[in-house]
């Protein structure tokens, strides 16, 4: 090599302007393109908020909290489904979060071979994949007849109580609450099991160091360390429980009008949308995106809250 | 754990009782261990049951109903048998493409800004945190959205319900997942790469598409299949977004049939017929997700190894 060539491969190199054009236009299409999802979500808001502006004008906070239902007469409240969506949800969570928790200890602890821990983990994913609809289906025409029985024992022995008083007859509240914990169950399960994971090593031997047994360990020492993941995940799958939409429309029944038992048919705000949408016009849809937004006012809630916990609870370890 | 039974001393081992060194089941801290081992065990066996129950379920009467005419004819007339779903298999393929091609282009260039561009700034956490927002909100508000903003406005040729106002429906729930994906993927990218990159004078945009976007591919793959076959089964957005149409697709302007819709529609139905090419979707649909997130799970595998 010469002298010459080695110079010219040390010279200092110019950037063209067509590079720094290309490298700053690309920084700029990248910047838009995070910016949609502000965007998006302002439109969202927007959009819901507009189109509701008519009926929160017409019918006020009242909405919340009358539950006549009457396109004939326009007069529309949104009780029944506000009760049916936070009734569904917060039943639902409380049956799926000892399952769902005590699934995740069960293949986080080693009391099977780890192939069969991480099957049973593989197989709580797959059940997330399986669409709404196709648990909706599955509910109709499987799961609604098969518990019928069980529902109806529940009217015989506890039907005093109001919550039991109807006579189940297909579709209702109780298979909607039943296929939401299905729905819910690997969300909760997931992230609890990546929670436990990743508590750190050393806390369990110490503790089985002192002597304690498995649970003691479980309950003294694992699942605080790891109890902020938890409850934020436990947070996720109410949202999302609120939000669900088409296993739940196919299966509650679509009241119109309030009852406090849940043997018989409920609604929900996703499921009233799902519903009455397509065919709406007027007031009606103004009305149902009053209840849109109010759905999407309790979800944001409640995201934000899961956010905030799992900041705050969390533990230094 | 048992202690050494050799110890010839029965009265105390430095203090201890020596009885209390064997491990005995009848203890109730041992028992409450065994009585919480079961519920765990239930607990798990409760959580796989579903499941079980839908794919059998699905395989079983969806299956049988496996024939050749299924993806090549129409859906009937309401109250007649026969017929197919391949206008649904077809719109659910061309509406889920339309979504991916808004959102995975949107999506990846999203999180290559919060991961290259700008980690820490009050714009990327305010990005990361919307993102986080718009992931939660719930799909049916998505379907609200597009018939508000899309589908009652009459903005595409006024044409009112559309395949593409599906598709852009699908786009606002995939959206947040492939922006975490991409963001996530990349992070995880040696800064050293990148680095060496820059010292041999490669610029900003060469270095991305180049070194850092090819290193990321695996992961972000991965979550682009995972978001596709979710959005292949998403119901809500559709049901008045895409409609419904007994007919083959005419075009991205018009309404059109997609399997999870079909599903909501014929099962509600009152027909036997009906309800039956419900659980024939149903088996079409389900083996294409699950067909979906088995390739996802083989690409994370083998990037491991």
């Amino acid at each position: 090599m010469t002298s010459s060539t080695k110079a010219e491969a040390f010279a200092l190199r110019r950037r063209p302007p067509l590079e720094k054009l290309i490298d700053n236009g690309f920084r700029q299409s990248t910047i838009l393109m995070a910016a949609m999802v502000a965007f998006i979500l302002l439109a969202i808001f927007a959009t819901v908020f507009l189109g509701a502006r008519e009926a929160i004008s017409t019918f006020g906070l009242k909405f919340l909290t009358t539950s006549a239902w009457d396109p004939v007469n326009e007069r529309y409240g949104a009780f029944t489904a506000i009760y049916g969506t936070l009734v569904s949800s917060l039943l639902a969570l409380l049956l799926a979060v000892p399952l769902g928790i005590g699934t995740a200890i069960f293949i986080t602890e080693d009391l099977l071979p780890i192939r069969l821990r991480d099957l049973i983990g593989m197989m709580v994913e797959l059940l997330a994949a399986i669409p709404s609809v196709v648990l909706g289906l599955w509910a109709i025409f499987v799961m609604e007849p098969a518990i019928r029985p069980a529902l109806g024992f529940l009217h015989d022995t506890l039907g005093w109580l109001p919550f039991f008083s109807t006579v189940p007859q297909g579709p209702g509240m109780a298979p909607a609450i039943l296929i939401l914990v299905v729905m819910i169950l690997p969300i909760i399960t997931a992230i609890s099991r990546d929670a436990l994971n990743q508590v750190p090593i050393e806390l369990r031997q110490g503790a089985y160091g002192i002597g304690t047994t498995r649970w003691g360990a479980i309950f003294n020492i694992i699942l605080p360390a790891a109890i902020s993941a938890i409850t934020g995940g436990v947070m996720l799958a109410l949202g999302r429980a609120m939000g669900e939409t088409m296993a739940v429309t196919m299966i509650i029944g679509n009241a119109l009008n309030f009852n406090l038992s849940l043997l018989a048919p409920g609604n929900t705000i996703s499921s009233m949308l799902a519903n009455q949408f397509g065919e709406a016009d007027g007031i009606q849809v103004s009305a149902l995106m009053y209840a849109a937004l109010i759905l999407m006012l309790l979800t944001f809630v409640v995201n934000i809250l899961a956010q905030w916990v799992v900041r705050r609870l969390s533990l230094r370890y | 754990m048992a202690f050494p039974a050799a110890n010839p001393v029965t009265q105390s081992v430095s203090g201890f009782k020596r009885g209390t060194l064997f491990f005995k089941s009848s203890l109730p801290r041992n028992r409450f261990n065994v009585l919480f081992n079961g519920i765990a065990g239930v607990f798990a066996t409760i959580a796989v049951l579903p499941l079980f129950l839908v794919l059998a379920y699905v395989l079983f009467k969806g299956g049988s109903l496996l024939r050749p005419g299924l993806f090549t004819q129409l859906p009937p007339a309401p109250g007649l048998s026969g017929g197919g779903i391949g206008n649904a298999i077809l719109g659910t393929l061309l509406v889920t493409l339309l979504a991916s091609l808004i959102a995975i282009p949107v999506g990846v260039g999203g999180g290559i800004y919060l991961a290259e561009y700008s980690r820490k700034g009050w714009f990327a956490q305010f990005v990361r945190f919307g993102n986080d927002v718009l992931a939660g909100v719930p799909s049916i508000i998505s379907g609200v959205f597009v018939y508000g903003a899309i589908v009652a406005t009459r903005v595409f040729f006024n044409q009112s319900y559309s395949a593409l106002a599906g598709g852009i429906a699908l786009a606002v729930l995939m959206l947040p997942t492939v922006i975490k994906t991409t963001d996530e993927g990349l992070r995880l990218v040696s800064n050293d790469l990148r680095l060496g990159a820059y010292g041999v004078g490669a610029s900003r945009f060469v270095t991305i598409t180049r070194i850092t976007l090819p290193a990321a591919l695996t992961p972000i793959a991965t979550g682009m299949v995972l978001a596709i076959a979710r959005a292949a089964g998403e119901t809500a957005p559709l049901i008045f977004t895409a409609l419904f149409s007994p007919f083959w697709p005419e075009g991205v302007f018009n309404p059109i049939a997609t399997m999870s819709v079909l599903i909501f529609n014929f099962a509600i139905m009152p027909y036997e017929a009906q309800n039956q090419l419900a659980w024939a979707a149903s088996f079409v649909l389900v083996m294409m997700i699950l067909l979906a997130n088995l390739v996802a799970r083989r690409i994370a595998a083998r990037s491991k190894t």
